[in-house]
């Protein structure tokens, strides 16, 4: 009886963390491939205010397409943002778990206002209000 | 603000000899030239320099731990929500 117990919870730890990479690998699919782009060569990065930035001088259709999806992010944010909470106070928070799950080699802004490039086994420089770990 | 006007250029009360009608006595010249005097100080009073630079609000105060971690979860929903654009 026990062992049942013991495999059935182990299925299900592994059926939850499959569901979990699976999601991960989901929203990157999800991303306009310039979009994709734009993060994985740095040219593009998270800020902390939850909305995203152009990295150095970035081309005119770069900024437009950085435009287009802030605009989104407001929208979302916007549709979003609890009864009692501000957007500004919901985007931080999205921008804390933005920045949390970057990828290495992505870019994102530190709390002195410096871009960093994300780096693997590290975690990233945050607002020291921002969460330990944000939930996935 | 309205105090410093009423009060900023106030002199003390004095004595005035009495004086023949048509006369522009002397000492009042003198307090013209003085009040004339004191006006680019009396507006320094009441006039308030706007800096060069924008002014910038700092929202950033009103976002508190609590906040955050009470927004956490709701903020990571609508992160996974709207992947495309996160």
């Amino acid at each position: 009886m026990m062992t049942i117990k013991t495999t059935f919870l182990a299925a299900l730890a592994v059926a939850a963390l499959s569901t979990g990479l699976a999601g991960a690998a989901m929203a990157q699919q999800q991303r306009d491939p310039a979009y994709a782009a734009a993060r994985a060569n740095g040219t593009v990065g998270e800020r902390m205010n939850g909305y995203l930035a152009v990295v150095g001088e970035g081309s005119a259709e770069l900024q437009r397409m950085v435009a287009d999806l802030n605009n989104s992010r407001r929208r979302a944010y916007t549709g979003d943002t609890p009864e009692g909470a501000t957007l500004e106070q919901y985007a931080f928070t999205a921008g804390c778990i933005a920045i949390w799950r970057t990828e290495p080699g992505e870019k994102y802004q530190a709390p002195d206002g410096s871009w960093q490039t994300r780096v693997a086994g590290q975690p990233p420089m945050r607002d020291a209000r921002c969460p330990p770990a944000p939930a996935r | 603000m309205t105090t410093a006007k009423l009060t900023c250029g106030a002199q003390r009360g004095h004595k005035v000899p009495m004086q023949e009608p048509w006369m522009i006595p002397m000492r009042t010249v003198r307090t013209m030239l003085v009040a004339m005097a004191g006006l680019p100080m009396l507006t320094g009073c009441v006039t308030v320099n706007a800096p060069a630079e924008p002014i910038v609000i700092e929202l950033n105060i009103n976002i508190t731990q609590e906040v955050i971690y009470r927004l956490a979860e709701d903020a990571g929903n609508t992160i996974d929500d709207n992947a495309g654009i996160f």
